[in-house]
Order: structure tokens, then sequence, then C-alpha cells
């Protein structure tokens, strides 16, 4: 296992000098903006004393590498900086969006991981038939609507002519777990919508390009019924791509949910970016898409490790 | 109904297959009957495309995904296979008809520990539980003679070595003690040594539990060891049948015949050229290593013009390696390669284009070193324009020679596509790009060695008659010792890296020989149906594993 140690340090490695980049490219971007950031926070009535006091305050008056480190130093220990809005903390403003954020996506990959796995296992054991295409369809539909359109055919149908689940997935302090669920479950099921088809086809896919090895035809002359064959003798040699795909998805559930939260006005972190982005609260948005791009590459490698662990030539060494 | 009939265990009767290809379905196994009593063994025998895999997967009431059984019927101990319902033929497989495939290592599961794949069987049909199936299967490993038989069936396949493999599967067919097994190849993708205790191990297991086989294979020598009658197929008909004894002595055929005929094919050997000659290339005091891995320790030897020197040895020991130096694709930790006397820089990269063109490659699978979507016009046509700088007509005639040369008619083969030909005339468009470059030395790695035994021939005598028109200097890499007979001039033994011995051909086959080369040899299989049994006891039938780690 001493091999694994050293390739997850590696990637980690690797991985932090990518968040480096990203920063310098989030910084690079933020600078790009047009306008200028103390005007455009001041409004346009803002005389010209204000303005300059405003850029001293913020520290605009230096130049941009500068910035760029004092900001690297501080976002290192933690330290994002105050958001020009709320004047409070970044950190604070981001955990609370952050950790509803992170309470839908678990919500979502919780019903559509398994679902989509299982789906994958079931059409790939009836490849061809009647089954395989109507999921197929069905599944290619979902994943080819945006996802708004299938949030308000939800809400239209789910939330308005039945009732069954609010439209508005707004939330407040004293809601149980329960209530919770109920209230978010339309948000939930249309980013579930969104991701199921991606997971299912490449767990088809993996699992019926093993399907012509000699593995799998000895375990027919065996006499192993259909079922086994797939579950026990081509899935677990089918899971890296499998891993890969489902990291892919979950990282589309924690940054690409802005539409979602726009539609159910959910208050998650990707409103709060497209927020910040508007009123140039330039140090949340840097957090935010740090945030990300953490994400992205924490995700990703734990796909690696995953698909390492799940490799009988590695875990098991000659 | 007579005592006699009782004793059939497999009757098949006018079996018809057919094969889905060209969005049609044709017709590959044409009829063929086959009956096989209780506790025999049949050797099914052909080249390739003779169906010999089909109809043993016919028997198990089986057809590969694009085919179908057609017509005629497979009767097992009295159950008609062709009509029966899938659910009933597949409580067959592997309980009462097992399998045992060509590559164990590409057929056992890589994902589960092989005596979990042993016992899914024995389990999933309720005959014994996991812990008396696990027993069981120890037994059995000890009595195939595999090393620590209480402790190998719980390694993953790839922790295994190739023979222990197959002597495993052929543990795991036998684990419901089932009436028939099929051996499909079981010994094809092995070293001769590693051979010789795999077929051992399954002679002596059939024979323990007299379970009835049908051993498919194409090399006449191992089925005559197996086998208590053969049977010929040539392109999904049968040629005929008899006992191993008439059939060994007395083919009727003229195609059997013709089968026995190949290995006779020898061309008088040369010795080297007297004086000062220079040899073609020169390979001195070579060591060589994949990463921190030595896989080359101090090799010597030369090539002379006009001459074939093989280079015979099992899987590993570096023969591979050995022609990458030379090519300089594996740049050697030390010693030099000389061609006509003069020093070749170590890389090819650093090689100019005269050093390169004097040494070409032919490969073993021209299945894959052939571009499919490349015409045979330019397939051969690349080397001659990036070496000769040929264009336009000059290159179109140098072509039309070239595949003159290799005997296919230019105007027919000019402007195909690879996948449009046959496994040999592949090998002879691969033939043809190496000399497209006009070399003076060839590799020849396994060259014949993906082929049948008939197309081998041709291809060996096209290569001998080049080589006296052309004065080529080939370096021949074979696992095959019936090859090196037939071709080469002097012999080099390879084992693990190092050269055990080299010297003239006849000097090589005559004893006394290094004792590596001796166990090399006398693993070839004959055609004598006692030559195994007669080895066996010369070496003591308890240490063949041994035997072959000398």
């Amino acid at each position: 296992m001493g091999g694994v140690l050293t390739i997850v340090l590696k990637r980690l490695g690797l991985g932090l000098f990518t968040l480096f980049i990203i920063s310098v490219l989030i910084f690079g971007a933020v600078e790009l903006l047009p306008g200028d950031i103390a005007e455009a926070v001041l409004g346009q009535g803002a005389t010209k004393e204000n303005v300059q006091a405003m850029r001293e305050a913020l520290g605009l008056d230096k130049a941009a590498p500068v910035r760029y480190f004092e900001w690297l130093a501080g976002a290192v220990t933690g330290n994002f900086g105050v958001s020009l809005i709320s004047q409070s903390p970044v950190t604070e403003v981001i955990a609370p969006r952050f950790a509803n954020t992170l309470f839908l996506a678990s919500y979502a990959a919780v019903i559509a991981v398994p679902i989509a796995i299982l789906l994958g296992v079931v059409v790939a054991l009836f490849r061809d038939t009647l089954f395989d295409r109507v999921a197929n369809v069905l599944t290619l539909t979902s994943i080819s609507s945006p996802e708004f359109f299938l949030g308000y055919v939800l809400i239209l149908y789910l939330g308005v002519k039945t009732g069954m689940f609010p439209s508005i997935a707004t939330l407040n302090d004293n809601m149980t777990f329960l209530e919770l669920l109920h209230r978010t479950f339309l948000p939930a099921l249309t980013m579930v919508l969104v991701v199921v088809a991606h997971m299912m086809r490449m767990t088809r896919a993996s699992i019926i390009a093993l399907l012509a090895s000699p593995y799998i035809e000895m375990a027919r002359l065996k006499g192993t019924p259909g079922w086994k064959v797939i579950v026990k003798h081509a899935l677990p040699n089918a899971w890296a791509p499998i891993i890969n795909v489902v990291a892919l998805n979950l990282a589309y559930l924690i940054t690409g949910v802005v539409l979602v939260e726009v539609v159910f006005v959910y208050p998650g972190i990707g409103q709060l970016l497209v927020d910040a982005v508007t009123k140039r609260d330039f140090p949340v948005v840097q957090a935010c898409c740090l945030i990300f791009a953490a994400t992205f590459i924490l995700l990703n490698l734990a796909a690696d490790v995953g698909a390492i662990l799940t490799n009988p030539r590695l875990r098991h060494p000659k | 109904m007579t005592g006699k009939k009782k004793d059939v265990l497999l009757d098949i009767k006018d079996l018809r297959i057919e094969g889905y290809s060209d969005e049609k379905w044709i017709e590959i196994v044409h009829g063929v009957d086959l009956t096989l009593h209780r506790g025999e063994v049949m050797g099914l025998i052909g080249e390739s495309g003779a169906g010999k895999s089909t109809i043993g997967l016919a028997a198990m009431g089986f057809a590969r995904d694009g085919c179908r059984i057609s017509g005629g019927s497979i009767e097992f101990d009295g159950m008609e296979l062709t009509t029966t319902s899938e659910a009933d033929r597949r409580a067959l497989r592997g309980a009462r008809i097992a399998y045992v495939a060509q590559s164990a290592a590409a057929s056992f599961n890589p994902a589960h520990k092989l005596i979990d794949q042993h016992t899914e069987a024995p389990v999933h049909y309720r005959m014994r539980k996991r812990l008396e199936s696990q027993e069981d299967a120890m037994e059995l490993y000890e009595r195939l003679r595999l090393p620590n038989p209480r402790d190998i069936g719980f390694r993953y396949p790839h922790q295994v070595s190739g023979g222990q493999l197959q002597r495993a599967m052929t543990a795991m067919a036998m684990a419901c003690r089932p009436d028939l097994i099929i051996f499909d190849e079981p010994t094809t993708a092995l070293d001769v040594t590693t051979q010789i205790e795999v077929l051992a191990a399954i002679r002596d297991i059939v024979d323990q539990f007299n379970t009835a086989a049908i051993y498919i294979t194409h090399d006449l020598a191992v089925v005559a060891q197996m086998a208590d009658v053969i049977k010929v197929l040539l392109k999904g008909d049968e040629v005929e049948e008899a006992d191993t004894e008439t059939m060994l002595k007395s083919p009727k055929e003229d195609y059997t015949k013709s089968l026995w005929a190949v290995r006779s094919f020898q061309r008088e050997q040369k010795s080297r050229p007297t004086g000062d000659a220079v040899p073609v290339v020169s390979v001195q005091e070579i060591d060589a290593s994949y990463g921190p891995t030595k896989v080359l320790d101090n090799v010597s030897f030369d090539v002379y013009a006009g001459m074939t020197v093989a280079v015979v040895g099992e899987s590993g020991s570096g023969k591979s390696t050995t022609a990458r130096v030379i090519t300089g694709l594996l740049p050697p930790d030390k010693g030099k390669i000389l061609m006509n006397g003069e020093e070749m820089p170590p890389s090819y990269k650093q090689r100019s284009k005269e050093e390169l063109r004097k040494a070409q490659m032919i490969y073993q699978m021209a299945d894959t070193a052939l571009n499919p979507k490349v015409r045979i016009c330019d397939i051969i046509g690349r080397p001659a324009q990036f070496y000769g700088g040929l264009k336009g007509g000059a290159l179109k005639s140098r072509v039309d020679e070239l595949l003159d040369l290799i005997e296919l008619e230019p105007s027919q083969y000019y402007s195909r596509f690879p996948p449009e030909l046959s496994g040999g005339q592949k090998q002879r468009i691969g033939i043809a790009r190496a000399l497209a470059a006009d070399p003076t030395f060839i590799i020849c790695d396994e060259v014949t060695s993906a082929l049948d035994q008939l197309v081998a021939e041709g291809i060996l005598k096209l290569l001998d008659r080049l080589q006296k028109e052309l004065n080529l200097a080939y370096m021949f890499i074979t696992h095959d010792l019936a090859t090196v007979r037939s071709i080469a001039d002097e012999v080099v033994v390879m084992k693990q890296g190092k050269v055990v011995e080299q010297g003239p051909k006849d000097v090589m086959f005559t004893p006394p020989h290094h004792p590596y080369t001796d166990l090399l040899l006398s693993s070839v299989p004959e055609m004598d149906p006692n030559w195994l049994t007669t080895l066996l006891e010369e070496r003591g039938v308890d240490n063949v594993g041994e035997a072959a780690d000398v």
C-alpha cells in the first residue's frame, strides 16, 4: 500500500500547484473586469475623494502583483479578506452558503449515483432490448434539457399542479431534517435528472466493453447466470472509468448548480457567486472560485485513488 | 439397447454452425459428426478457421456472439442440447461439461482470487459448501503439482505464472467432477518447458477421474501425447478420424499427410565465410536494462552475410530485447553494435538514414504491425520513398517489383488494404516492407509463430529464397525449435539475458549440449505417442516442475 500513498501525495502536490496556477488566473480575471472597482462599489454619485479613499482602503493603489501576494498570503492562512458589500469576513459569508450547496449536492448524489450505477448494470444486462432503448432515450432527454427547463417542468407538475413539493427552496434555521429534505426535493431531483444519464451510460459502456473478454466467456462457460456474470465478473473490472465519471459529476453538482439555485431560490454558493460578480465583491468572487477549483481537484484525486484501490494488480503487487 | 450404446457420452450429428459477417449468415461448420465415449480423449486438429473451437464450444451447447448453431443434433448423455432450454444448457456448463481456455492469464478474472473462481461453480450448483470446495481445490492443486497447493489459491491471477495458471484452470474445470472437459489449445501460449508440465498434469488428472475430453490444438505432436482418437478438420469439414496410432502411422487423406509433412522442410546449412570476412552485424558484450532491471548480460554474437542466426530461448530470456538494442530502440548500458565493421550510435535517434536503412524488422503479429487504414502500395512504398528517394513511376515500379518478390500479383494487391488479406499474405507484406529499404540485415521476430504450419512453411521458403537472391543476413528470433531446424545456420541459446551456448546448427543439435539447451531440445514434443511418457520417466515424474527450473 506504500505505493498508493506515494501516488496520493504526488497527486496532492500537483493539485496544490494547479490550485496556485488557478489562483493567478482568478486574480487576473478579476483584474480584467471592466471599470474601477471603487467606483462600481460606491455608485455614480460618489465624489472623487470618496473614491480615492475607497481605493486606498481596498489597497487598489498598490501594484497588482503586490496585491496578489498579499491576497495569497491571507488565503493560505484561511483569511480571504472582507466582503465589500457586507463588510464581514469572506469566510463568514461563504461558509453557510457552501454548507447549503454541499447539502444539496450530497442529497442529489445519494439518489443519483446508486440509481445511475444500478440502471447502468441493468441496461447492460438487457442490452439491445426495448428496455435498454427506452432507458437510453429517457436519460438522454433529461441530460439534453437545460436544468432551468427541467426545474420549471418539475415545479409545474410536482409543485403547482399536485402541490406535493414546495416550488421554492428557501431555508430557515428551525426546520427539521425531514422538512429540509422535503423543501429541497425539487432542486435535488432536477440535479439528479441532469447527472444520472452520464454516469449510467458510462457504467453501461464500461461493462459492455468487458463482455468480449475471455474471462467473461469463461464465467459463462462455468454456468454462471447472466446477472451474476455482469455484477460479479464484469463490474469489478469496470470501476475505474465509472469512478472517474462519478467524480466529474459530483464536482458538477457542487460547481455547476447556479441555474438550479436561481430557479428554486436556494441559498447556495452559486447564487452568492453570481451576486458577488454583479456587485464587484471581488474577495468573495476569488474565494468562491478557489473553492470550486479545490473541489474539482480533490474529487479527481479521490477518483484516481478509487481507481487504484479497485485495481487488484495495484492493490496486490506481485 | 446394447452396452456399447450406453457408453456414448457425446453424440454430435451433422452439426452446422453459422457465423455473422458482412450482414449475412455464412456457414462455417458444414455438417460434422462426432462421437465421444466416456473416459475417451479426442484430439481435434486443424489450422485456424477449421472450426475446432466453434465445435468444442458447441459441445457445451454454446455459440459465441455472432455465431449460431443452425442445424444438426448435439446429444449429451441423452439430452438434446439444440432443443433444450437455455437454462438447462447452462446448468450443464461447469457442472457436467467444463472448459479450459487457451490463455489462462486472460480467462481468469483479474478481480478475484483463484480459489474464489474455483469454488464459484460447485457452490452455485450446491454440490459443495464453500469451505469443502476450497479444501477440494487445494487437493486438486496438489494433484496437479502446483507449488504451495494450500496457499496458491489465495493469490490473484497476476501473481501466478502462466504455466501455473493453466494448471489452476484445469483444476477449476475439475471442480464439479465433470463428465467432459473441452481443452481449447491449453498449452499454445506456453514455452516448451512449461508446456510439458501442463500436458503431464492434464493427462494425469483426466486419467485419474476417467473424464472424457476434447483436446483442441493445431500442434500434432501435442495431440499425439494426449488423445486416444484424432479427428482432422479443414475449413469446417471433417477430413478424417482414426485412433492416434493409426492416424500417425498411416494417414489416409492427402491433407492429413501434408500436415504431417510440414516439419520436413529443411534447407542446407551454410558455414561462415573463411578468411577475413567482416560480419554484417556484430553484437559485442552488450548489457541492457529496463529501468533498474537488468535484462541483457554480456551478449555477443556475429551474423555474416547470407546466413541465418536463430536466437532461441523461453519468453523473458532477452531475445526481443537484443533486437531492440541492435536497431537502436533501446540504447545499451555497455557494449557496442558493429555493422560491416562500423560502430553504430547507440540510439536510433543518432543514426543516419543510411545506418537505419541497413537493419530492418519483420514482426510476429502482421495484424498489428500493418496499419489497417493504409493501402498496400503506401505501406511498401513509404520506406522505398524514405530511404531510396523514389517518386512517381520509379516508386510504382519498385513496389511492383517488391510485390513480385514476395509472390503476390502486383495488379491484384497494389491498392488493397491489409484487413482484406489472409494472415500469410499480411506477413508477406511485412517482408516486402522490410525489403523496400534495401537492407543487408533483417530481424525476424517470431514471424511464423502466429501462422498455421503450412502457411508458416511458405513464409520460411520465401525468406530462404530471398536470402539466396539478395544475400541477406537474418537474425531469427523464435521459441520454436522446428523453425530453427529448418532455416538456421547458427544458433544462439539465451536464458535470463545471457547467452548460454552458441554455435553452428549441426553442432548445437548434436549432443553433448549445455544442460539448458538439452532441456529446451528434449521438451519439444515429438510425434511419437509415447514421447511424453518416456520423457517423464527419464526426468522422474514427480519433479517435472523442477526439471523446468534447471
